[in-house]
Protein backbone atom coordinates (compact mmCIF):
# COMPACT_ATOMS: atom_id res chain seq x y z
CA UNK A 1 0.00 0.00 0.00
CA UNK A 2 1.39 3.57 -0.78
CA UNK A 3 1.88 5.70 1.76
CA UNK A 4 -0.21 8.78 1.90
CA UNK A 5 2.15 11.09 2.73
CA UNK A 6 4.98 11.88 0.63
CA UNK A 7 7.32 13.91 3.49
CA UNK A 8 7.20 13.05 7.35
CA UNK A 9 9.41 14.85 9.69
CA UNK A 10 8.97 12.90 13.01
CA UNK A 11 10.55 15.00 16.13
CA UNK A 12 13.81 16.77 13.73
CA UNK A 13 16.35 19.07 15.91
CA UNK A 14 19.14 20.36 13.78
CA UNK A 15 22.04 23.13 14.84
CA UNK A 16 24.71 24.99 13.28
CA UNK A 17 27.30 24.45 15.69
CA UNK A 18 25.94 25.40 19.21
CA UNK A 19 23.61 27.44 17.70
CA UNK A 20 19.97 25.44 18.05
CA UNK A 21 17.74 26.31 15.06
CA UNK A 22 15.35 23.68 14.86
CA UNK A 23 14.29 22.04 18.53
CA UNK A 24 11.79 19.03 17.67
CA UNK A 25 10.12 19.46 14.33
CA UNK A 26 6.81 17.29 13.19
CA UNK A 27 5.40 17.67 9.91
CA UNK A 28 3.74 15.95 7.30
CA UNK A 29 3.11 16.46 3.41
CA UNK A 30 0.31 14.40 1.65
CA UNK A 31 0.66 13.81 -2.14
CA UNK A 32 -0.85 15.95 -4.33
CA UNK A 33 -1.41 18.44 -1.53
CA UNK A 34 0.40 22.36 -1.34
CA UNK A 35 1.81 22.61 2.28
CA UNK A 36 2.65 26.33 3.56
CA UNK A 37 5.98 26.30 5.98
CA UNK A 38 5.66 29.97 7.24
CA UNK A 39 7.82 32.00 9.83
CA UNK A 40 9.49 35.20 10.47
CA UNK A 41 12.86 35.39 8.59
CA UNK A 42 15.27 33.09 10.03
CA UNK A 43 13.01 31.08 12.20
CA UNK A 44 14.80 28.08 10.46
CA UNK A 45 12.16 27.11 7.07
CA UNK A 46 15.17 27.17 4.41
CA UNK A 47 16.98 24.49 7.08
CA UNK A 48 13.63 22.21 7.33
CA UNK A 49 14.09 22.44 2.82
CA UNK A 50 17.32 22.00 2.60
CA UNK A 51 16.65 19.05 5.76
CA UNK A 52 14.60 17.63 2.72
CA UNK A 53 16.47 17.82 0.26
CA UNK A 54 18.93 16.06 2.19
CA UNK A 55 21.58 18.44 1.98
CA UNK A 56 22.09 18.67 5.36
CA UNK A 57 21.91 15.71 8.01
CA UNK A 58 19.02 16.02 10.88
CA UNK A 59 20.71 16.06 14.01
CA UNK A 60 18.16 14.44 16.11
CA UNK A 61 14.96 12.93 14.56
CA UNK A 62 13.82 10.72 11.11
CA UNK A 63 13.54 12.61 7.50
CA UNK A 64 11.26 10.77 4.95
CA UNK A 65 10.31 11.26 1.93
CA UNK A 66 8.29 8.91 -0.23
CA UNK A 67 9.02 6.12 2.66
CA UNK A 68 12.67 6.31 2.71
CA UNK A 69 14.49 7.43 5.67
CA UNK A 70 16.88 10.41 4.22
CA UNK A 71 19.23 9.92 7.35
CA UNK A 72 19.94 6.50 6.12
CA UNK A 73 20.62 6.98 2.84
CA UNK A 74 24.30 7.12 1.02
CA UNK A 75 25.56 9.80 -1.53
CA UNK A 76 23.87 7.09 -4.96
CA UNK A 77 21.03 6.88 -2.31
CA UNK A 78 20.30 10.38 -2.08
CA UNK A 79 20.76 11.33 -5.85
CA UNK A 80 18.28 8.51 -6.86
CA UNK A 81 16.30 10.39 -4.46
CA UNK A 82 16.83 14.00 -5.51
CA UNK A 83 15.87 13.29 -9.42
CA UNK A 84 12.40 12.33 -7.94
CA UNK A 85 12.87 15.83 -6.12
CA UNK A 86 12.69 19.25 -7.83
CA UNK A 87 13.58 22.71 -6.24
CA UNK A 88 12.93 26.19 -6.84
CA UNK A 89 15.59 28.52 -5.19
CA UNK A 90 14.93 31.63 -3.71
CA UNK A 91 16.38 33.81 -6.76
CA UNK A 92 16.37 30.73 -9.14
CA UNK A 93 19.71 30.13 -8.79
CA UNK A 94 19.85 29.70 -12.88
CA UNK A 95 23.28 28.69 -14.73
CA UNK A 96 23.98 32.13 -15.68
CA UNK A 97 26.49 30.84 -18.05
CA UNK A 98 24.20 29.19 -20.45
CA UNK A 99 20.65 30.23 -21.90
CA UNK A 100 16.92 29.67 -20.50
CA UNK A 101 16.60 26.33 -23.02
CA UNK A 102 19.73 24.59 -21.95
CA UNK A 103 18.88 25.70 -18.48
CA UNK A 104 15.83 23.43 -18.66
CA UNK A 105 17.12 21.03 -20.48
CA UNK A 106 20.14 20.31 -18.07
CA UNK A 107 18.60 17.59 -16.16
CA UNK A 108 17.36 15.89 -19.21
CA UNK A 109 20.73 15.73 -20.74
CA UNK A 110 22.55 14.69 -17.79
CA UNK A 111 19.92 12.00 -16.38
CA UNK A 112 18.39 10.71 -19.61
CA UNK A 113 19.47 9.34 -23.05
CA UNK A 114 17.36 11.16 -24.92
CA UNK A 115 17.86 12.61 -28.13
CA UNK A 116 17.77 15.99 -28.49
CA UNK A 117 14.67 16.22 -30.57
CA UNK A 118 12.60 14.65 -27.77
CA UNK A 119 14.47 16.91 -25.31
CA UNK A 120 13.89 20.08 -27.20
CA UNK A 121 10.20 19.15 -27.08
CA UNK A 122 10.15 18.04 -23.62
CA UNK A 123 11.71 21.60 -23.06
CA UNK A 124 9.37 23.76 -25.15
CA UNK A 125 6.18 22.29 -23.23
CA UNK A 126 7.73 22.86 -19.82
CA UNK A 127 8.65 26.51 -20.64
CA UNK A 128 4.98 26.96 -22.11
CA UNK A 129 3.63 25.53 -18.92
CA UNK A 130 5.40 28.55 -16.93
CA UNK A 131 4.17 30.66 -19.79
CA UNK A 132 7.65 31.65 -21.22
CA UNK A 133 8.04 29.65 -24.19
CA UNK A 134 8.95 32.09 -26.23
CA UNK A 135 11.83 32.96 -23.92
CA UNK A 136 13.99 29.71 -24.53
CA UNK A 137 16.45 31.70 -26.31
CA UNK A 138 17.01 34.49 -23.98
CA UNK A 139 20.20 34.77 -21.49
CA UNK A 140 19.42 34.73 -17.46
CA UNK A 141 21.07 37.93 -17.31
CA UNK A 142 18.02 39.26 -19.65
CA UNK A 143 15.47 38.19 -17.59
CA UNK A 144 13.01 39.76 -14.86
CA UNK A 145 12.96 38.12 -11.34
CA UNK A 146 9.97 36.86 -11.53
CA UNK A 147 10.82 35.66 -15.66
CA UNK A 148 13.76 34.08 -13.82
CA UNK A 149 11.77 31.83 -10.82
CA UNK A 150 9.34 30.57 -13.47
CA UNK A 151 12.15 29.12 -16.08
CA UNK A 152 13.50 27.75 -12.43
CA UNK A 153 9.93 25.99 -11.98
CA UNK A 154 10.61 24.97 -15.81
CA UNK A 155 13.61 23.78 -14.67
CA UNK A 156 12.53 21.74 -11.21
CA UNK A 157 9.54 20.20 -12.82
CA UNK A 158 11.80 19.14 -16.34
CA UNK A 159 11.99 15.40 -14.75
CA UNK A 160 8.48 15.10 -13.56
CA UNK A 161 9.14 15.10 -10.24
CA UNK A 162 7.27 14.15 -7.56
CA UNK A 163 7.85 16.66 -4.67
CA UNK A 164 8.53 20.75 -5.45
CA UNK A 165 10.20 22.79 -3.14
CA UNK A 166 10.02 26.70 -3.43
CA UNK A 167 12.06 28.67 -0.99
CA UNK A 168 10.21 32.29 -0.95
CA UNK A 169 9.04 31.75 -4.18
CA UNK A 170 7.19 35.18 -3.53
CA UNK A 171 10.23 37.76 -2.71
CA UNK A 172 10.52 40.61 -3.91
CA UNK A 173 8.01 40.65 -6.98
CA UNK A 174 5.93 42.97 -8.27
CA UNK A 175 2.03 42.23 -7.71
CA UNK A 176 1.26 40.70 -11.57
CA UNK A 177 4.34 38.37 -10.84
CA UNK A 178 3.03 37.22 -7.32
CA UNK A 179 -0.25 36.42 -8.43
CA UNK A 180 1.40 34.14 -11.54
CA UNK A 181 3.57 32.66 -9.29
CA UNK A 182 1.16 31.82 -6.81
CA UNK A 183 -1.17 30.32 -9.65
CA UNK A 184 1.19 28.22 -11.23
CA UNK A 185 2.35 26.50 -7.66
CA UNK A 186 -1.23 25.43 -7.76
CA UNK A 187 -2.08 24.70 -10.90
CA UNK A 188 0.85 22.45 -11.49
CA UNK A 189 0.40 20.67 -8.05
CA UNK A 190 -3.12 19.75 -9.65
CA UNK A 191 -1.83 19.21 -12.87
CA UNK A 192 1.15 17.02 -13.21
CA UNK A 193 -0.01 15.19 -9.04
CA UNK A 194 3.03 16.91 -7.29
CA UNK A 195 3.40 17.53 -3.99
CA UNK A 196 4.64 21.15 -3.49
CA UNK A 197 6.08 22.28 -0.23
CA UNK A 198 6.33 26.35 -0.21
CA UNK A 199 8.51 28.06 2.53
CA UNK A 200 7.30 31.55 2.33
CA UNK A 201 6.55 34.63 4.62
CA UNK A 202 3.49 36.03 2.73
CA UNK A 203 0.80 35.10 3.98
CA UNK A 204 -2.11 36.37 1.95
CA UNK A 205 -0.87 35.10 -0.99
CA UNK A 206 0.03 31.64 0.35
CA UNK A 207 -3.44 31.62 1.88
CA UNK A 208 -4.91 31.69 -1.63
CA UNK A 209 -3.39 28.34 -3.02
CA UNK A 210 -2.30 26.36 0.10
CA UNK A 211 -4.37 23.48 1.20
CA UNK A 212 -2.00 23.08 4.72
CA UNK A 213 0.07 25.83 6.80
CA UNK A 214 2.70 24.94 9.35
CA UNK A 215 4.04 28.02 11.05
CA UNK A 216 7.65 27.85 12.71
CA UNK A 217 9.01 30.12 15.59
CA UNK A 218 12.16 29.95 17.20
CA UNK A 219 12.65 26.45 15.64
CA UNK A 220 9.19 24.66 16.49
CA UNK A 221 6.02 24.48 15.24
CA UNK A 222 3.49 26.95 16.87
CA UNK A 223 0.50 26.28 14.74
CA UNK A 224 -0.86 24.47 12.04
CA UNK A 225 -4.31 24.27 9.79
CA UNK A 226 -5.95 24.76 6.82
CA UNK A 227 -5.85 28.37 5.12
CA UNK A 228 -9.77 29.11 7.00
CA UNK A 229 -8.37 27.43 9.89
CA UNK A 230 -5.93 29.75 9.97
CA UNK A 231 -7.59 33.00 9.45
CA UNK A 232 -9.41 32.28 11.86
CA UNK A 233 -7.10 30.89 14.77
CA UNK A 234 -7.28 33.21 17.83
CA UNK A 235 -3.30 32.66 18.66
CA UNK A 236 -1.33 35.87 19.36
CA UNK A 237 2.06 34.60 16.87
CA UNK A 238 -0.92 34.02 13.77
CA UNK A 239 -2.68 36.81 14.65
CA UNK A 240 0.49 38.86 14.63
CA UNK A 241 1.59 37.28 11.59
CA UNK A 242 -1.42 37.28 9.39
CA UNK A 243 -2.13 41.02 9.88
CA UNK A 244 1.33 42.26 9.71
CA UNK A 245 1.65 43.48 13.05
CA UNK A 246 4.61 45.36 14.37
CA UNK A 247 4.71 44.30 17.74
CA UNK A 248 3.38 41.10 19.48
CA UNK A 249 4.89 37.92 20.64
CA UNK A 250 7.13 38.55 17.98
CA UNK A 251 8.93 41.78 19.76
CA UNK A 252 10.38 44.81 17.66
CA UNK A 253 12.95 44.89 19.24
CA UNK A 254 15.95 42.86 19.21
CA UNK A 255 16.74 41.41 22.69
CA UNK A 256 19.29 44.01 24.39
CA UNK A 257 20.32 45.57 28.24
CA UNK A 258 17.24 48.09 29.31
CA UNK A 259 17.59 51.41 27.07
CA UNK A 260 18.20 53.73 29.98
CA UNK A 261 21.11 51.99 31.00
CA UNK A 262 22.12 51.42 27.65
CA UNK A 263 22.07 55.36 27.12
CA UNK A 264 23.72 55.45 30.76
CA UNK A 265 20.75 57.67 31.95
CA UNK A 266 20.40 56.09 35.21
CA UNK A 267 23.82 56.44 36.36
CA UNK A 268 23.99 60.34 36.15
CA UNK A 269 21.36 60.84 38.05
CA UNK A 270 22.56 58.77 40.57
CA UNK B 1 48.02 46.89 40.34
CA UNK B 2 46.46 43.71 40.58
CA UNK B 3 43.95 45.14 38.12
CA UNK B 4 46.46 46.00 35.28
CA UNK B 5 48.11 42.25 35.74
CA UNK B 6 44.93 41.03 35.12
CA UNK B 7 43.79 42.79 32.42
CA UNK B 8 47.14 41.54 30.90
CA UNK B 9 46.46 38.21 31.36
CA UNK B 10 43.15 38.34 29.74
CA UNK B 11 44.70 39.84 26.43
CA UNK B 12 47.62 37.41 26.42
CA UNK B 13 45.49 34.90 27.11
CA UNK B 14 43.04 36.00 24.38
CA UNK B 15 46.07 36.45 22.16
CA UNK B 16 46.95 32.64 22.92
CA UNK B 17 43.57 31.58 21.92
CA UNK B 18 43.58 33.38 19.25
CA UNK B 19 46.45 31.96 17.86
CA UNK B 20 44.97 28.41 18.56
CA UNK B 21 42.11 29.23 16.74
CA UNK B 22 44.00 29.86 13.92
CA UNK B 23 45.91 27.48 14.16
CA UNK B 24 43.19 24.76 14.22
CA UNK B 25 41.51 26.63 11.47
CA UNK B 26 44.49 26.33 9.45
CA UNK B 27 45.02 22.85 9.97
CA UNK B 28 41.36 22.37 9.00
CA UNK B 29 41.35 23.99 5.86
CA UNK B 30 44.56 22.01 4.49
CA UNK B 31 42.62 19.04 5.25
CA UNK B 32 39.13 20.13 3.93
CA UNK B 33 41.92 21.00 0.97
CA UNK B 34 43.31 17.79 0.45
CA UNK B 35 39.98 16.05 0.38
CA UNK B 36 38.60 18.62 -1.88
CA UNK B 37 41.56 17.31 -4.44
CA UNK B 38 41.28 13.88 -3.72
CA UNK B 39 37.37 13.79 -4.81
CA UNK B 40 38.27 16.10 -8.07
CA UNK B 41 40.52 13.09 -9.05
CA UNK B 42 37.99 10.46 -8.12
CA UNK B 43 35.28 12.22 -9.67
CA UNK B 44 37.19 13.21 -13.11
CA UNK B 45 35.75 10.14 -14.99
CA UNK B 46 33.20 12.83 -16.45
CA UNK B 47 36.09 15.43 -17.50
CA UNK B 48 37.12 12.59 -19.96
CA UNK B 49 34.25 10.48 -20.45
CA UNK B 50 32.13 13.64 -21.64
CA UNK B 51 34.94 15.43 -23.28
CA UNK B 52 33.16 18.39 -24.93
CA UNK B 53 32.83 19.73 -21.16
CA UNK B 54 36.69 19.80 -20.52
CA UNK B 55 37.11 21.30 -23.99
CA UNK B 56 34.93 24.03 -23.06
CA UNK B 57 36.81 24.86 -20.55
CA UNK B 58 40.18 24.69 -22.35
CA UNK B 59 39.03 27.26 -24.27
CA UNK B 60 37.73 30.07 -21.76
CA UNK B 61 41.12 29.22 -19.25
CA UNK B 62 43.08 28.26 -22.45
CA UNK B 63 42.54 29.59 -25.68
CA UNK B 64 41.61 33.13 -23.86
CA UNK B 65 44.65 33.55 -22.04
CA UNK B 66 46.46 33.02 -25.99
CA UNK B 67 46.82 37.08 -26.28
CA UNK B 68 48.24 37.85 -23.01
CA UNK B 69 50.78 34.76 -23.05
CA UNK B 70 51.35 35.28 -26.82
CA UNK B 71 52.11 38.89 -26.40
CA UNK B 72 54.47 38.84 -22.84
CA UNK B 73 56.82 35.97 -24.50
CA UNK B 74 57.47 37.99 -27.36
CA UNK B 75 58.81 40.84 -25.20
CA UNK B 76 60.51 38.78 -22.79
CA UNK B 77 62.21 37.51 -25.86
CA UNK B 78 63.27 41.10 -27.14
CA UNK B 79 64.59 41.68 -23.82
CA UNK B 80 66.53 38.74 -23.44
CA UNK B 81 67.79 39.22 -27.05
CA UNK B 82 68.94 42.46 -26.08
CA UNK B 83 70.46 41.86 -22.96
CA UNK B 84 72.02 39.21 -23.57
CA UNK B 85 73.61 40.57 -26.66
CA UNK B 86 74.99 43.06 -24.01
CA UNK B 87 76.53 40.73 -21.78
CA UNK B 88 77.83 37.96 -24.88
CA UNK B 89 79.66 40.63 -27.15
CA UNK B 90 82.02 41.80 -23.62
CA UNK B 91 83.08 38.19 -24.15
CA UNK B 92 82.84 38.50 -28.52
CA UNK B 93 80.72 35.27 -28.09
CA UNK B 94 77.53 36.71 -29.68
CA UNK B 95 76.93 33.80 -31.75
CA UNK B 96 75.74 32.49 -28.43
CA UNK B 97 72.76 34.61 -28.24
CA UNK B 98 70.37 31.91 -29.58
CA UNK B 99 71.58 29.41 -26.69
CA UNK B 100 71.11 31.78 -24.33
CA UNK B 101 67.94 32.83 -25.19
CA UNK B 102 66.48 29.45 -25.64
CA UNK B 103 67.82 27.96 -22.75
CA UNK B 104 66.71 30.83 -20.04
CA UNK B 105 63.29 30.45 -21.64
CA UNK B 106 62.93 26.27 -22.09
CA UNK B 107 63.91 25.75 -18.84
CA UNK B 108 62.73 28.71 -16.38
CA UNK B 109 60.92 31.44 -18.40
CA UNK B 110 58.61 29.92 -20.24
CA UNK B 111 56.97 27.73 -17.54
CA UNK B 112 57.37 30.09 -14.37
CA UNK B 113 56.19 33.40 -16.48
CA UNK B 114 52.85 31.34 -18.20
CA UNK B 115 52.22 29.93 -14.86
CA UNK B 116 52.44 33.64 -13.28
CA UNK B 117 50.30 34.86 -16.05
CA UNK B 118 47.69 31.83 -16.02
CA UNK B 119 47.46 32.62 -12.26
CA UNK B 120 46.55 35.76 -12.66
CA UNK B 121 44.27 35.68 -16.44
CA UNK B 122 43.13 32.26 -15.86
CA UNK B 123 42.72 31.00 -12.04
CA UNK B 124 41.21 34.29 -10.85
CA UNK B 125 38.65 33.19 -13.21
CA UNK B 126 38.42 30.16 -12.48
CA UNK B 127 37.87 31.46 -8.62
CA UNK B 128 35.32 34.33 -9.35
CA UNK B 129 33.21 31.85 -11.39
CA UNK B 130 33.14 29.29 -9.02
CA UNK B 131 32.69 31.53 -5.95
CA UNK B 132 29.98 33.32 -7.52
CA UNK B 133 28.33 29.89 -8.53
CA UNK B 134 28.31 29.27 -5.06
CA UNK B 135 27.30 32.32 -3.74
CA UNK B 136 24.03 32.68 -6.30
CA UNK B 137 23.25 28.93 -4.86
CA UNK B 138 24.01 27.22 -8.82
CA UNK B 139 26.49 24.64 -6.80
CA UNK B 140 23.19 23.77 -4.74
CA UNK B 141 20.78 23.73 -7.62
CA UNK B 142 23.23 21.51 -9.13
CA UNK B 143 23.40 19.10 -6.16
CA UNK B 144 19.61 18.88 -5.81
CA UNK B 145 18.82 18.18 -9.30
CA UNK B 146 20.90 15.15 -8.32
CA UNK B 147 24.68 16.24 -10.34
CA UNK B 148 27.57 16.47 -8.15
CA UNK B 149 29.07 19.86 -8.70
CA UNK B 150 32.57 18.18 -8.84
CA UNK B 151 32.05 15.96 -11.21
CA UNK B 152 30.32 18.22 -13.02
CA UNK B 153 32.17 21.86 -12.41
CA UNK B 154 35.27 21.51 -10.56
CA UNK B 155 36.84 18.49 -12.44
CA UNK B 156 36.72 19.60 -15.81
CA UNK B 157 38.08 22.80 -14.92
CA UNK B 158 40.65 21.20 -13.23
CA UNK B 159 42.12 19.25 -16.18
CA UNK B 160 41.50 22.07 -18.49
CA UNK B 161 43.74 23.76 -16.43
CA UNK B 162 46.43 20.83 -16.44
CA UNK B 163 45.95 20.13 -19.74
CA UNK B 164 46.41 24.34 -20.94
CA UNK B 165 49.43 25.28 -18.98
CA UNK B 166 51.97 23.39 -20.77
CA UNK B 167 50.84 23.68 -24.27
CA UNK B 168 50.46 28.03 -23.22
CA UNK B 169 54.51 27.47 -21.84
CA UNK B 170 55.56 26.12 -24.50
CA UNK B 171 53.78 29.03 -26.97
CA UNK B 172 55.38 31.47 -24.44
CA UNK B 173 58.75 29.91 -24.94
CA UNK B 174 58.33 29.81 -29.12
CA UNK B 175 57.43 33.47 -29.41
CA UNK B 176 60.19 34.20 -26.82
CA UNK B 177 62.60 32.75 -29.10
CA UNK B 178 61.26 34.44 -32.23
CA UNK B 179 60.99 37.18 -29.79
CA UNK B 180 65.25 37.03 -29.24
CA UNK B 181 65.46 36.18 -33.05
CA UNK B 182 64.07 39.11 -34.07
CA UNK B 183 66.17 41.22 -32.21
CA UNK B 184 69.46 39.26 -31.87
CA UNK B 185 69.46 38.22 -35.49
CA UNK B 186 67.44 41.58 -37.47
CA UNK B 187 68.18 44.25 -35.36
CA UNK B 188 71.14 43.59 -34.33
CA UNK B 189 73.01 41.46 -36.74
CA UNK B 190 74.28 38.73 -34.95
CA UNK B 191 74.76 35.79 -37.71
CA UNK B 192 71.50 33.91 -38.28
CA UNK B 193 72.92 30.59 -39.38
CA UNK B 194 74.87 30.47 -35.76
CA UNK B 195 71.91 31.60 -33.96
CA UNK B 196 69.66 28.75 -35.09
CA UNK B 197 72.73 25.80 -35.21
CA UNK B 198 74.34 26.66 -31.88
CA UNK B 199 70.65 26.82 -30.16
CA UNK B 200 70.03 22.87 -31.98
CA UNK B 201 73.13 21.98 -30.61
CA UNK B 202 73.06 23.13 -27.12
CA UNK B 203 69.56 22.30 -25.80
CA UNK B 204 68.78 18.97 -25.01
CA UNK B 205 65.30 17.33 -25.91
CA UNK B 206 65.09 15.49 -22.41
CA UNK B 207 67.48 17.86 -20.08
CA UNK B 208 66.13 21.25 -21.11
CA UNK B 209 62.47 20.64 -22.94
CA UNK B 210 60.96 17.61 -20.91
CA UNK B 211 61.92 19.04 -17.68
CA UNK B 212 60.17 22.30 -18.99
CA UNK B 213 57.44 20.50 -19.80
CA UNK B 214 57.11 18.42 -16.24
CA UNK B 215 57.16 22.10 -14.52
CA UNK B 216 54.64 23.57 -16.74
CA UNK B 217 52.34 20.89 -16.20
CA UNK B 218 52.99 20.78 -12.17
CA UNK B 219 52.46 24.19 -11.99
CA UNK B 220 49.08 23.73 -14.03
CA UNK B 221 48.41 21.09 -11.25
CA UNK B 222 49.05 23.50 -8.77
CA UNK B 223 47.20 26.74 -10.14
CA UNK B 224 44.05 25.33 -11.15
CA UNK B 225 43.85 23.22 -8.18
CA UNK B 226 44.47 26.31 -5.87
CA UNK B 227 41.79 27.98 -7.92
CA UNK B 228 39.26 25.58 -8.02
CA UNK B 229 39.77 25.25 -3.99
CA UNK B 230 39.10 28.92 -3.27
CA UNK B 231 36.34 29.06 -5.20
CA UNK B 232 34.93 26.35 -3.76
CA UNK B 233 35.71 27.51 -0.24
CA UNK B 234 34.83 31.14 -0.71
CA UNK B 235 32.31 32.80 1.82
CA UNK B 236 29.01 33.38 -0.58
CA UNK B 237 29.06 36.88 0.02
CA UNK B 238 30.70 39.96 -2.35
CA UNK B 239 33.30 40.38 -0.14
CA UNK B 240 34.35 36.69 0.32
CA UNK B 241 34.62 36.16 -3.21
CA UNK B 242 37.01 39.13 -4.17
CA UNK B 243 39.15 37.78 -0.77
CA UNK B 244 39.30 34.30 -2.41
CA UNK B 245 40.61 35.60 -6.17
CA UNK B 246 43.39 37.91 -4.52
CA UNK B 247 44.40 34.35 -2.57
CA UNK B 248 44.46 32.33 -5.70
CA UNK B 249 46.46 34.51 -7.09
CA UNK B 250 49.04 34.89 -4.33
CA UNK B 251 49.00 31.87 -3.11
CA UNK B 252 49.29 30.08 -6.80
CA UNK B 253 52.09 32.68 -7.26
CA UNK B 254 54.03 31.79 -4.60
CA UNK B 255 53.72 28.27 -4.63
CA UNK B 256 54.82 28.75 -8.41
CA UNK B 257 57.81 30.10 -7.06
CA UNK B 258 58.38 27.39 -4.60
CA UNK B 259 57.89 24.75 -6.79
CA UNK B 260 60.18 26.09 -9.56
CA UNK B 261 63.01 26.18 -6.68
CA UNK B 262 62.45 22.45 -5.77
CA UNK B 263 61.60 21.29 -9.08
CA UNK B 264 65.28 22.59 -10.72
CA UNK B 265 66.87 21.84 -8.02
CA UNK B 266 66.06 18.47 -8.36
CA UNK B 267 65.97 18.08 -12.24
CA UNK B 268 69.70 20.45 -12.90
CA UNK B 269 71.57 19.13 -9.71
CA UNK B 270 73.86 17.08 -11.77
CA UNK B 271 74.37 18.88 -14.82
CA UNK B 272 77.95 20.44 -14.65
Amino acid sequence: MQNDNLVEIEDVAFGYGARPVLKGINLTAKRGQVVAIMGSSGCGKTTLLRLIGGQIKAGQGVVRVAGESLGELDQAGLYRLRRKMGMLFQFGALFTDISVFDNVAFQLREHTDLPEDAIRDLVLMKLHAVGLRGAAHLMPAELSGGMARRVALARAIALEPMLVMYDEPFAGLDPISLGVTGNLIRRLTDTLGLTSLVVTHDVQESLKIVDYIYFVSEGVIVAEGTADDIRASGLPYVHQFVHGEADGPVPFHYPAPSYVDDLRLGAERA
Amino acid sequence: MSTTFGWERSVLRRSIENLGQRTIQGVWRIGFAARFFLATLLHSGTAFRRFGLTIREIYFSGVLSLIIILVSGLFVGMVLGLQGYETLQTYGSEEALGVLVALSLVRELGPVVAALLFASRAGSAITAEIGLMKATEQLSAMEMMAVDPIARVVAPRFWAGVISMPLLAALFSAMGIFGGYLVGVQLIGVDEGSFWSQMQSAVDFEQDILNGVIKSVVFGIAITAIALFEGYDAPPTAEGVSGATTRTVVTSSLVVLALDFVLTAFMFRGLN
